[in-house]
């Protein structure tokens, strides 16, 4: 680790991805996501590396799936509305097994929304915006540091899973600035037999390729995909949880709704109400054994969220609903307060 | 003596082309140029989404699958992570000139230094005849089965010409494959379209009138005709933009 | 100890460059800090405002709701911010560019003509610096320490010889009283 820097979020994953061995970078001009795409313009050309501002999000995921065809780390960035238009490609990238990182700094929606931070990009993330059965690793920064930690083991994971990973950051997450410790660079890359690199006419040819006209060969597929998101599921959960060991009442949050759960948690427990958190870094795969285990012993749960309450269901069904989930939302690039999620504390203490 | 044998850059593998369709001869044509410039093995193809869906079982090549109309997209990541490598995409008219026409106006303008083969015959084949960006005024398709309007549908898209408009492509040229004469032509421009990428020269695309007689309708040697007579005439054969050289018009 | 500073005022203003200044500050002397930005098309000649966090805990919420510290660069700042301070907080009002009084009674208020100042050192743009120096003087948690050290993390290399006017603008405001 090197000397703590002031950066802002968004500097701090395009610096992080450099580091993380990422040469190539394909993006469209969007708020409040810029600066990623700015800073790579300024490095990439240092380095021998690629900045390419594409004609659309269509047209830069697209650049990101033959990148990733040829084996080398790759990424684009957007928000929002961006990344609806970068699903298509998404959806083809899992269906090639390729790894790529997409990062999401979500603002306000539907539609064209705002500018605003926002969390309702969730379902997209984790249920598969794109068609077709597939999932991407998705991990939620909660700070800048995070921005840079995260981007490096994205690029990890995907190469290890075979799979395009997400960081769904936010608009705070990626204005702010915090003091960073940037990664040393030394990523480490893993052989790829598979990648499109010409056959140096000393293999048969390789094939990147999302089609089977065979249902069986497509169920096939399909099957294999999933046991190996299985292993994702059983070896990448991540989530921090904080004073929830006898926690009466757990808040459920990831991102800025975290941070300020924490300060609501913290004042809580001044005035001797149990409350915890648990904030997933990853948002799929999803804590569920975590949250399931903590409701044999917590008397409520509180999703945070800013959107109109869609990690609630994946809280809900981590815990089978065996206890109350309530929910306390912002929405439209709105943050809640730490009184706004305080006072959703106390009236759970006094129902449970 | 052998006359006549299959390039080396096809597989074995049995096209699933229809009868009298000449994307056979186009594959063909580029394998050829891929032989005969001995690149083989640094070759990587994109394939597209309409009739050439399943190119990538054909060519010997590393291959790619991209989807519908992104082609040009996926090639330029191809270029930019592998500069050293010979990148070409095979599409439609569909994919190339109405649902990725700003991918191939962007890698057009850019220059982007791949080789585009756009095969035009004036409709889908894949999904069973309708209408497409280049079809005939007039001409009846599935979806355009009282003949295209062009009051409603517009007119059809001359893409060698407007892409050669743009400052930035290096090579923009339309070939037929209805008779002998053109397919030899055809041979030699994607040659060049080929051999342009390998000198760094730039974006270089070749337009290949074609045929389709299934969903035209027609037998395959009425098919060849109505492309001499029909196509031709509105889809003139020629070299558009030739940077390195002076356009020249047929 | 945390100090939650508000900035507000015009674009242009270099509110969120006092910001930075002040975060950087904190990051010198191993503090925690965090420093949030309003950002969009308001940034573009309306009202900007930005948020510093100083702390010796790790920094939970970077959003400042409820300042210990308001900086209020022109009138609509002080009107859209005024009852948001923490009772006991302090308020810092450009007197320059602000006419009216703060109603509160329950907070320290601090009238500065910085943009006045800033003209009378020859570097009108400076105002928010002049400010910052107030701030520093007033505020028990921030020190007088490293003012240079943290203008040098600021200002560009390409401006460096900013960096000398910056800190006069900064004692300007330190040396000031109301």
């Amino acid at each position: 680790m090197s000397e703590k820097v002031l950066m802002k979020g968004n500097e701090a994953i395009a610096e992080a991805a450099i580091r993380a061995g990422c040469r190539h970078y394909f993006g469209y001009p969007i708020t409040p996501q810029t600066e990623l795409a700015a800073y790579m313009s300024k490095r990439m050309p240092k380095i021998g590396g690629v900045f390419l501002q594409a004609e659309s999000e269509i047209a830069a995921i697209n650049m990101v799936y033959g990148v990733a065809g040829t084996g080398k780390r790759v990424m684009t960035s957007s928000s929002s509305p961006g990344v609806s238009l970068k699903q298509e490609g998404i959806s083809y990238i899992a269906g090639s097994d390729l790894p790529a990182l997409i990062v999401n700094v979500q603002r306000g929606g539907p539609g064209l929304g705002g500018i605003q931070p926002s969390q309702s990009d969730y379902f997209q993330a984790t249920k598969g915006g794109g068609h077709g059965d597939y999932h991407l690793i998705v991990l939620t920064p909660a700070s800048v540091q995070e921005m840079a930690d995260l981007t490096g083991l994205a690029f990890d994971l995907a190469d290890k899973y075979r799979m395009p990973a997400m960081l769904l950051a936010d608009g705070t997450t990626g204005q702010m600035m915090e003091p960073v410790a940037l990664p040393e660079e030394a990523p480490v890359l893993i052989d790829k037999p598979w990648a499109v690199t010409g056959t140096g006419m000393a293999r048969r040819h390789n094939i990147i390729n999302s089609l089977y006209l065979q249902p069986d060969e497509l169920e096939k597929m399909n099957f294999a995909r999933f046991e190996r998101y299985a292993e994702v599921e059983k070896n990448e959960v991540r989530y921090e949880s904080f004073l929830t060991e006898d926690a009466d009442i757990v808040i459920v949050a990831f991102g800025i709704a975290a941070r300020v759960s924490k300060n609501a948690v913290v004042a809580a427990r001044k005035e001797g109400i149990k409350a915890g958190l648990i904030r997933p870094i990853t948002v799929w795969p999803f804590p569920k054994q975590a949250l399931s285990d903590l409701a044999n012993t917590a008397k409520g749960f509180i999703s945070v969220e800013l959107s109109m309450g869609q990690m609630i269901e994946d809280v809900r069904l981590s815990i089978h609903d065996r206890k109350p989930v309530r929910l306390c939302n912002r929405a439209g690039g709105m943050i809640p307060s730490p009184d706004e999620v305080l006072a959703a504390i106390r009236k759970m203490q006094e129902e449970v | 003596m052998v006359v006549f044998q299959k390039p080396k850059s096809l597989t074995d593998a049995e096209l699933h082309y229809c009868p009298g369709c000449t994307h056979g001869i186009i594959h063909r044509l580029v394998a050829e140029a891929i032989d005969t410039l001995g690149v083989e093995g640094k070759t990587i193809g994109v394939a597209p989404v309409g009739c050439a869906v399943m190119a990538y079982n054909y060519f010997a090549c590393d291959m790619v699958e991209a989807a519908h109309g992104r082609a040009p997209a996926v090639a330029t990541g191809l270029k930019r992570s592998l500069p050293e490598n010979v990148i070409f995409t095979y599409q439609g008219d569909g994919d190339l000139a109405s649902i990725g026409m700003a991918e191939t106006v962007h890698a057009a303008t850019r220059n982007e230094n791949i080789t585009v083969i756009f095969v035009n015959n004036a409709i889908y084949g894949m999904t069973g005849g309708q209408m497409a960006p280049t079809s005939l005024p007039g001409q009846v398709t599935q979806t355009s089965p009282y003949g295209r309007d062009v009051t409603v549908a517009g007119y059809p898209i001359r893409v060698c010409e407007m892409l050669a408009k743009l400052d930035g492509p290096e090579f923009i040229a339309r070939v037929a494959v209805n008779n002998v004469k053109n397919v030899k032509a055809a041979g030699k421009t994607i040659l060049k379209a080929f051999q342009n990428q390998i000198e760094g020269k730039g974006f270089s695309l070749v337009e290949v009138v074609s045929s389709c007689p299934t969903n035209w309708g027609m037998t395959p040697v009425k098919a060849l005709e109505w492309v001499e007579n029909n196509m031709i005439p509105y889809y003139p054969l020629g070299v558009y933009k030739d940077r390195s050289a002076e356009v020249t018009e047929q | 100890m945390t100090t939650e500073i508000l900035i507000a005022g015009f674009g242009g203003q270099g509110v969120l460059f006092a910001g930075k200044f002040l975060a950087y500050k904190g990051l010198i002397e191993d503090r925690q800090v965090s420093w949030l930005p309003s950002y969009g098309p308001e940034m573009r000649g309306g009202t900007a405002n930005c948020s510093v966090i100083l702390s010796d805990d790790p920094v939970g919420s970077p959003i400042v709701s409820k300042p210990m510290i308001l900086m209020a660069m022109n009138l609509p700042s002080l009107d859209k911010y005024e009852n948001d301070v923490l009772p006991g907080g302090m308020i810092f009002v450009d007197s320059t560019l602000i006419s009216r009084k703060v109603t509160r009674t329950d907070v320290k208020v601090f009238y500065i003509p910085s943009t006045q100042l800033a003209k009378d050192i020859g570097a009108p743009t400076l105002a928010n610096m002049v400010m910052t120096g107030k701030v520093i003087r007033e505020c028990a948690d921030i020190s007088d320490q490293n003012l240079e050290a943290a203008l040098g993390k600021v200002v560009s290399a390409r401006h460096a010889d900013l960096k000398e006017i910056n800190l006069k603008a900064l004692q300007t405001g330190m040396e000031y009283a109301d």
